[in-house]
């Protein structure tokens, strides 16, 4: 499974990356694999306000629905309209073309809330038992 | 099932053989059950393209043997068992008095005084219980040959050509569609029938538990793509072919789901649940099942409610997402008026109205075979 190093999580398995001020969101390698083939994603329009750990859209695999969670609070800047017609970029490249959407953070200390690569390693790891 | 711990879970034969393959398991009507070893969608593909097989071990099975098995069984289903000739299947359901629907089953005559009666792995024990209830009366046996053997199914386009090297060839090609015959591999007995659940062409297969492994490993040594439960539920929804539990239960009857064709009244012979069913047949539907195709994207699951107008009108029973047609299907009831193809609903997914329409059954038909490729 692979966690990038440079990456902050969440305990609902979304990734943050931070650069500028912007966070580009994803789900975790993990998530699209016990997800499976991901066949749908619903995603917030730009400047939609999102508050850090709350639900902004659902992602649908061909097994069930899950609920995707904002690592951050602040203002979508863009979606990834890629997800639209290939929505399983997220299982082939879940950190990078299949990233979900960009957010510009309202305040960026939020990060530290979020668990480090080596943490998220250690939680799935016990979810897992 | 999922609260039930795993150490009571019901394992199959090929067990050991789905975790060698990297499957996934979970629990599924009290068994631990491959859901997919790689994507569902690429098994799914696999069995609409080439061959795939499904371990369905976890299916009851039941040997009808006697001089009144026939009678037997005609007693206990709808559809008039004593009309096939050896060598012949035919698909039905069991009603309770009422007519409500207790299982649909698979029954294969073998010879005069033997059958084979398969059921839904949910409803195994219902069965074997039914059916030991109403036995006394005839003279026939009951044999649960569930532990003792081991179910595989082969489906799709290459199926028979990939099986045709594994097992006699000759053996094979004899089987017309819904035909099961018996023959021998590695000295052991086999049962075979020409019947499926993936809306593909194909043989079912019954051995002895003991060479389950073997065979399993042959089939695959033969080309065949191992697939889960997973592609099983999308590859029957495209087909159409109703799940017990999800688009019917003991409050349904077989003509609201489009099964009026496995019921025979017209032989006048008493059966379980005839009176009922004459009743249900006369009387004007109050529901019908349905197909029906999203018309932008999201996905349509069991449960969710069908909305016409905005009023609610009825329920998706089976949904999912079509591989083949890329977008959201579903099988659902709604009144009988609306039940015409075109007909537009919207379907409340979590709050969200995703527009469908009512579409002709099934959603995916095979492509009729030409002459030349029977050559």
């Amino acid at each position: 499974m692979v966690i990038p190093p440079d990456l902050r999580y969440t305990k609902e398995h979304e990734w943050v990356r931070l650069a500028d001020g912007i966070g580009t969101v994803g789900i975790t390698d993990y998530a699209q694999d016990q997800l499976g083939d991901i066949v749908y994603v619903s995603l917030p329009e730009a400047g939609k306000q999102l508050t850090q750990l709350a639900v902004f859209g659902e992602i649908e695999s061909v097994k069930a629905v899950s609920e995707l969670y904002s690592p951050v609070t602040g203002e979508v800047v863009e979606a990834n309209q890629a997800l639209t017609d290939s929505p399983e970029l997220i299982n082939d490249s879940p950190y990078e073309q299949g990233w979900l959407m960009k957010v510009r953070l309202a305040d960026e200390t939020e990060i530290d809330k979020l668990l480090t690569a080596e943490q998220y390693s250690d939680y799935i790891e016990r979810e897992a038992e | 099932m999922s609260d039930v711990p795993a150490t009571t879970l019901r394992r199959t034969c090929l067990y050991e053989e789905h975790l060698g393959l990297g499957a996934r398991m979970v629990p599924f009507s009290g068994w631990e059950m491959p859901v997919q070893y790689g994507g569902i969608i690429e098994e799914h593909h696999s069995v609409r393209r080439a061959a795939g097989m499904f371990d369905v071990s976890h299916m009851g099975r039941f040997e009808l043997l006697g001089p009144e098995a026939a009678a037997f069984l005609r007693n206990v289903c709808t559809y008039d068992m004593t009309r096939l000739a050896p060598g012949q299947g035919h698909y039905a359901v069991v009603c309770r008095q009422d007519g409500g629907i207790m299982d649909d089953v698979y029954v294969y005559c073998l010879a005069d005084d033997r059958y084979m009666l398969v059921a839904n792995a949910s409803n195994a024990d219902k069965i074997r219980d039914w059916l030991r209830q109403h036995r006394p009366r005839f003279k026939a046996e009951i044999a649960d040959i569930h532990a003792s053997t081991c179910m595989i199914a082969v489906q799709g386009p290459q199926a028979l050509e990939r099986l045709a090297r594994v097992l006699d060839s000759e053996f094979v090609q004899s089987l017309k569609p819904r035909a099961c015959a018996e023959t021998e591999w590695e000295g052991k007995p086999l049962f075979a029938s020409r019947t499926g659940y993936t809306g593909e062409d194909g043989l079912e297969l019954v051995s002895p538990a003991q060479i389950g492994p073997r065979l399993w490993r042959a089939l695959l040594d033969a080309g065949i793509t191992p697939c889960g439960l997973g592609a099983r539920d999308t590859l029957r929804l495209e087909a159409a072919l109703l799940l017990y539990g999800n688009d019917m239960d003991e409050t349904v009857n077989p003509f609201e789901v489009g099964l009026g064709w496995v019921v025979t009244l017209d032989d006048n012979a008493e059966f379980i649940g005839r009176a009922a069913l004459l009743h249900d047949h006369e009387r004007e539907p109050v529901r019908e099942l349905v197909c029906l195709k999203a018309e932008e994207k999201g996905v349509m699951r069991g449960g969710y409610p069908i909305l016409r107008s905005g009023q609610e009108v009825g329920k998706v029973t089976s949904g999912g997402h079509s591989p083949v047609l890329g977008v959201s299907i579903g099988m659902g009831f709604v009144p009988p008026q609306m039940a015409a193809e075109g007909t537009e609903f919207a379907v409340d997914v979590r709050g969200r109205h995703l527009p469908a329409r009512v579409v002709r059954r099934p959603f995916y038909k095979r492509p009729k075979a030409g002459k030349e490729s029977e050559a």
